[in-house]
C-alpha cells in the first residue's frame, strides 16, 4: 500500500483510464503495468433509452451494470497511480460521470483488424478535452501497418501521439504511459 | 453451486455472484451520507464505534486498515461501487475512518508531478 506522508496524511490518487474496444487489450495492458492484480469495480447506471418508439410518449429507462477493471503503481508517498479499463463492450460506460471525470489522462487501445471500434473513444476524449494517445495493440496475427497510415485512418489530429505496442509486455505497456506523461508535458494548455 | 468456504459474511457463489442482494447490505438506502468518489481515500482511525457492527461495516472496516481507496475496497467487497460507498460513509459518521475526496486538478497538469510519475515509470523498466 501507498505510505502515508501526504500533508495530511493521505497521499494523492491520479487517474488515467485505458479505453479501446471490446478484447482490445485494455484488461490485459492493466495487468501488465499493475503493481496488483486487476480488481474490478461495478455501478449500476440508470439511463433514458434511446429507443424509437415516440408514439407512446412514455421514456423507457432501462438499468444497466457498467464495470472496470483496474491497477495501481504506487510512485512516491504523495502519489498513486490508479488505471481504470474502460468496459469496451458497454455503449453506456462513458455515462458514468465519475470514471472520466477528473482523468488527468487516457491511452486508447487500438487493434488494427477492428481500427473502428476505437472511435468512441477518441470521439469522447476528444469531445472531453481529456489528453490521450492511441497505442496499436500488437497482436501476432496482426498485419503491422505504418504508424503514419493508421493515423490517417483514425484521421487524428496531428498533436496526438500515436506509438505501437504489445499490452502483454510490462516494458511495452509501461513505456506507453511514460509516452502519455510525455505528451502531458508538452501541452500544458488549460483544459 | 460453490459457495467459498472463507466467505462466509460475504456469500459469493463462482457462478451466480454475490448471494445477497447489495442493496440489502446498505438497507435499500441507494446514496451515501457523504460525498466520496472512486478515488477518496480512506484509513481507519483506530476509533470502534461504539454498538455491534453488521458484517458488512466489519469487513469495510477491517479493509481500511491502511490507506486504501474507495474503488480498492468495492472491489474487495465485490460490492457495487456505490453500495460500498454507503457502508463507508456510515463508518465515516461514526469516526471508525476518516476520508479524503479527490483533488485532481492539484495534480493533473502539475509538471513536476508529470515528471515524477515519469521517472517512477522508467524505475519499472
Amino acid at each position: 500500500m501507498p505510505s502515508n506522508n501526504g500533508s495530511d496524511g493521505f497521499p494523492s490518487a491520479l487517474k488515467l483510464l485505458i479505453a479501446g474496444g471490446f478484447g482490445v487489450g485494455k484488461t490485459t495492458f492493466v495487468g501488465s503495468v499493475s503493481e496488483i492484480e486487476p480488481l474490478r469495480t461495478e455501478e449500476l447506471l440508470t439511463t433514458a433509452s434511446v429507443g424509437t418508439d415516440r408514439l407512446t410518449g412514455v421514456e423507457q429507462k432501462s438499468t444497466t451494470t457498467v464495470a472496470m477493471d483496474f491497477g495501481r503503481i504506487t510512485i512516491s508517498r504523495d502519489h498513486v497511480l490508479y488505471l481504470f479499463g474502460t468496459p469496451g463492450q458497454e455503449r453506456f460506460w462513458f455515462m458514468w460521470d465519475e470514471l472520466s471525470g477528473g482523468a488527468m489522462g487516457a491511452v486508447v487501445l487500438a487493434d488494427t483488424r477492428r481500427l473502428a471500434d476505437c472511435f468512441p473513444a477518441v470521439d469522447f476524449f476528444e469531445s472531453r478535452g481529456i489528453r490521450f494517445l492511441v497505442a496499436v495493440n500488437e497482436f501476432d496475427s496482426g498485419i503491422r501497418y505504418e504508424l503514419d497510415d493508421l493515423r490517417s485512418a483514425l484521421d487524428l489530429k496531428p498533436d496526438i501521439p500515436i506509438v505501437h505496442c504489445d499490452a502483454r509486455d510490462q516494458r511495452s505497456a509501461t513505456g506507453v504511459l511514460i509516452s502519455l506523461m510525455h505528451h502531458l508535458l508538452a501541452s500544458q494548455a488549460p483544459r | 453451486m460453490r459457495i467459498s468456504e472463507t466467505d462466509d459474511d460475504n456469500w459469493f457463489d463462482d457462478a451466480a455472484g454475490r448471494l445477497i442482494r447489495p442493496y440489502t447490505v446498505s438497507n435499500g438506502r441507494t446514496e451515501p451520507s457523504i460525498r466520496m468518489e472512486l478515488l477518496s481515500m480512506v484509513i481507519a482511525t483506530g476509533r470502534r464505534p461504539h454498538g455491534h457492527l453488521g458484517p458488512d461495516h466489519s469487513q469495510a472496516l477491517d479493509l481500511c486498515s491502511g490507506v486504501t481507496t474507495v474503488a480498492e475496497i468495492a472491489a474487495r467487497l465485490r460490492l457495487p461501487a456505490v453500495v460500498a460507498k454507503i457502508l463507508l460513509s456510515d463508518l465515516a459518521g461514526w469516526g471508525a475512518v476518516d476520508t479524503r475526496a479527490p483533488d485532481p486538478m492539484a495534480d493533473n497538469s502539475n509538471p513536476a508531478v508529470l515528471e515524477t510519475i515519469i521517472y517512477a515509470l522508467k524505475q519499472r523498466l
